[in-house]
């Protein structure tokens, strides 16, 4: 007796849970010739809810000690590479050739590597001790932005979905990401591997669906404090721009493809997510010879 | 007047009223309506605030919410009340003079019921002499438990006349009755004893109001009114905290007891933070734009 196959069904993922789209839709994106899924085509309720998602879990996420938030990415890369096999297999699908596909995936788990590196040295870097003309101790630290919104790259499924997330996770924000709309596969199993690598639910929320139709409640959100567009379609960077306005949320405009470059290996990408905290204080006891704290 | 038995309260169908509630929360209420209710809520809300911390600045701060909840979209209603502890009772009726929003005050040692008849209708009469409107009395429910339901329906009583002309709110704490006969039982005897509304909780207990129990209680407001033509308000309190929620109690009072209840002379939400999430659904609804706590004041 022949054997029936058993198909994946996609789902998005919202504060560490699987769920349906709430609206009940779907899509079928191709790939040479062939569907790919049944994917969910998410609506602006499934944004909504992936916000509040994020939000709740970024208080929890930020006061993790940066070398835990390091261990947690080094994890997903870890999970990540026991899944080396069916990532290959979905590029492949999605159009890839087979050595660009296992090239991507290698990319994807060291860039982990790398981020997850930086999780407990970029404030150092990007921290200062200023000089100023009364008796205070003066100092500046970054703090991350908050929710972040990334518009994930159309054509890198994988590399560019990841080079987006790692640094952004990396500082301490959380982020609400909307997948690539034609090449999806990759970040639902994204999302499975996520769930399994100690990431705490909510801290990345993946969406996939039509980009043209939720690109303005990104925007508009105001409870989304920065926005990442992959892609270089000026009418979209526009309007973006104009809906950001509201609440004065920072707009990243990002490539479309070409991830393999190690421009995206940069503390500079984390600390374009921060906040740069400047606190005044007032000196007394400090520092003073033979003073007592 | 007989002594009522009642034990022979009506028993309550559980699944029957599981089954009722799932129905309410499939619904969905949209544009329009949704817009109409969301402000209703508005109008129905006893702003509360009972904690060890309170001071009577924090009071002062609510009370200024409670008349300006979000002064950037003009129109919106007042809460119906505040509600405060009885030593902050002066300072939230001096605050609230004149704005029409009401001052409720909790009674009777609050939250746990535990104390002597005399320092409980102390308790109340203090509350009413300040000037307190209303009045929120938890029942003793070790007392409920024994069996002693003559004691409890005295002692409501005695409050009641305590009260004045101010509207009692009895408390039947239904997170610590444990079974919907019992809330059944508590609702019963605190209507046959003068309560102007029964209220599902202190907010301390948890569970606290929930959509189950408020039906019990709203089925035992309907079987009294047709039985004495009576009247009585309903205030679920504690874990409401979204406009979705919100709107579903308001499906439910309306399914019930009918269009009359829906107003804030009969029915009130216990809740300190519902206001904030139910702003926020008014403005997403004017403007198309979700909402972020940033932009809404906190106290």
């Amino acid at each position: 007796m022949s054997r029936i196959e058993v198909l994946k069904t996609y789902k998005i993922y919202i504060g560490g849970k699987f769920p349906r789209t709430e609206s009940g839709r779907y899509y079928q994106p191709e790939a040479n010739g062939k569907v790919l899924g049944n994917i969910c085509l998410s609506s602006r309720k499934d944004l909504r809810n992936a916000v509040v998602a994020a939000r709740s879990a970024q208080g929890g996420w930020v006061v993790k000690s940066a070398y835990n938030r390091s261990q947690i990415l080094y994890r997903i890369a870890e999970i990540l590479e026991g899944r080396r096999t069916q990532f290959i297999e979905e590029l492949i699908q999605q159009g890839s050739k087979k050595a660009q596909a296992e090239k991507e995936v290698n990319l994807s788990i060291d860039r982990l590597i790398y981020f997850a590196g930086w999780c407990d040295k970029y404030t150092q870097i990007f921290s200062s001790v200023n000089p100023v003309a009364s008796s205070h101790f003066n100092f500046s630290v970054p703090e991350p932005t908050g929710v972040v919104a990334i518009l994930a790259p159309e054509e890198s499924g994988l590399l560019g979905l990841i080079s987006q997330i790692a640094p952004t996770i990396a500082g301490g924000n959380t982020c609400v990401v909307l997948a690539s709309e034609n090449k999806p596969l990759c970040s639902v199993t994204l999302a499975e591997v996520l769930s399994t690598s100690d990431v705490p639910g909510g801290v990345i929320n993946i969406l996939t669906g039509n980009r043209k139709e939720l690109i303005l409640h990104f925007a508009t959100h105001m409870d989304v404090n920065a926005l990442i567009y992959c892609g270089d379609n000026s009418t979209e960077i526009k309007s973006i721009h104009e809906a950001a306005v509201d609440n004065l949320k920072r707009v990243m405009i990002r490539d479309g493809g070409g991830y393999v470059s190690d421009k995206y290996e940069s503390p500079y990408l984390i600390y374009s997510l921060q906040e740069t905290k400047t606190t005044w204080h007032p000196i007394e006891k400090i520092g003073a010879a033979g003073s007592v704290y | 007047m007989a002594e009522k038995d009642y034990r022979l309260s009506p028993r309550v169908d559980q699944v029957g009223i599981q089954d009722r509630v799932d129905r309410i929360t499939k619904r969905s209420v949209k544009s329009e309506a949704k817009r109409k209710g969301l402000l209703m809520t508005l109008n129905m809300i006893d702003l509360t605030t009972l904690e060890g911390a309170d001071t009577d600045f924090k009071v002062k701060q609510m009370c200024y919410k409670a008349q300006h909840l979000h002064d950037s979209f003009p129109g919106l209603p007042t809460t119906a009340a505040v509600c405060v502890y009885p030593n902050f009772v002066k300072a939230a009726v001096n605050e609230v003079k004149g704005s029409g929003v009401k001052v409720a005050s909790v009674a009777t040692a609050f939250p746990s019921g535990h104390s002597s008849s005399e320092i409980k209708l102390l308790d109340t009469k203090i509350a009413v002499d300040n000037g307190a409107h209303e009045i929120d009395m938890v029942i003793s429910r070790g007392k409920f438990h024994s069996g002693e339901y003559n004691f409890v329906h005295d002692e409501i009583a005695a409050i009641k006349e305590a009260c004045g002309k101010a509207r009692l709110k009895v408390i039947l704490e239904t997170g610590e009755l444990g079974t919907f006969d019992k809330v059944r039982r508590a609702s019963d005897i605190a209507m046959d004893a003068g309560a102007d509304f029964i209220k599902t909780s202190t907010g301390k207990i948890s569970p606290a109001a929930t959509l189950p129990v408020t039906l019990v209680m709203l089925e035992a407001i309907k079987d009294y009114y047709y039985e004495t033509g009576k009247m009585i308000g309903m205030k679920p309190a504690g874990g409401i905290s979204n406009s979705k929620l919100a709107l579903q109690y308001l499906l439910m009072v309306k399914e019930t007891l009918g269009g009359k209840w829906l107003s804030n002379e009969w029915f009130r939400f216990g809740a300190s933070s519902l206001a904030n999430d139910v702003l926020m659904q008014i403005m997403k609804q004017e403007s198309g734009n979700y909402q972020s706590k940033d932009y809404f004041s906190k106290d």
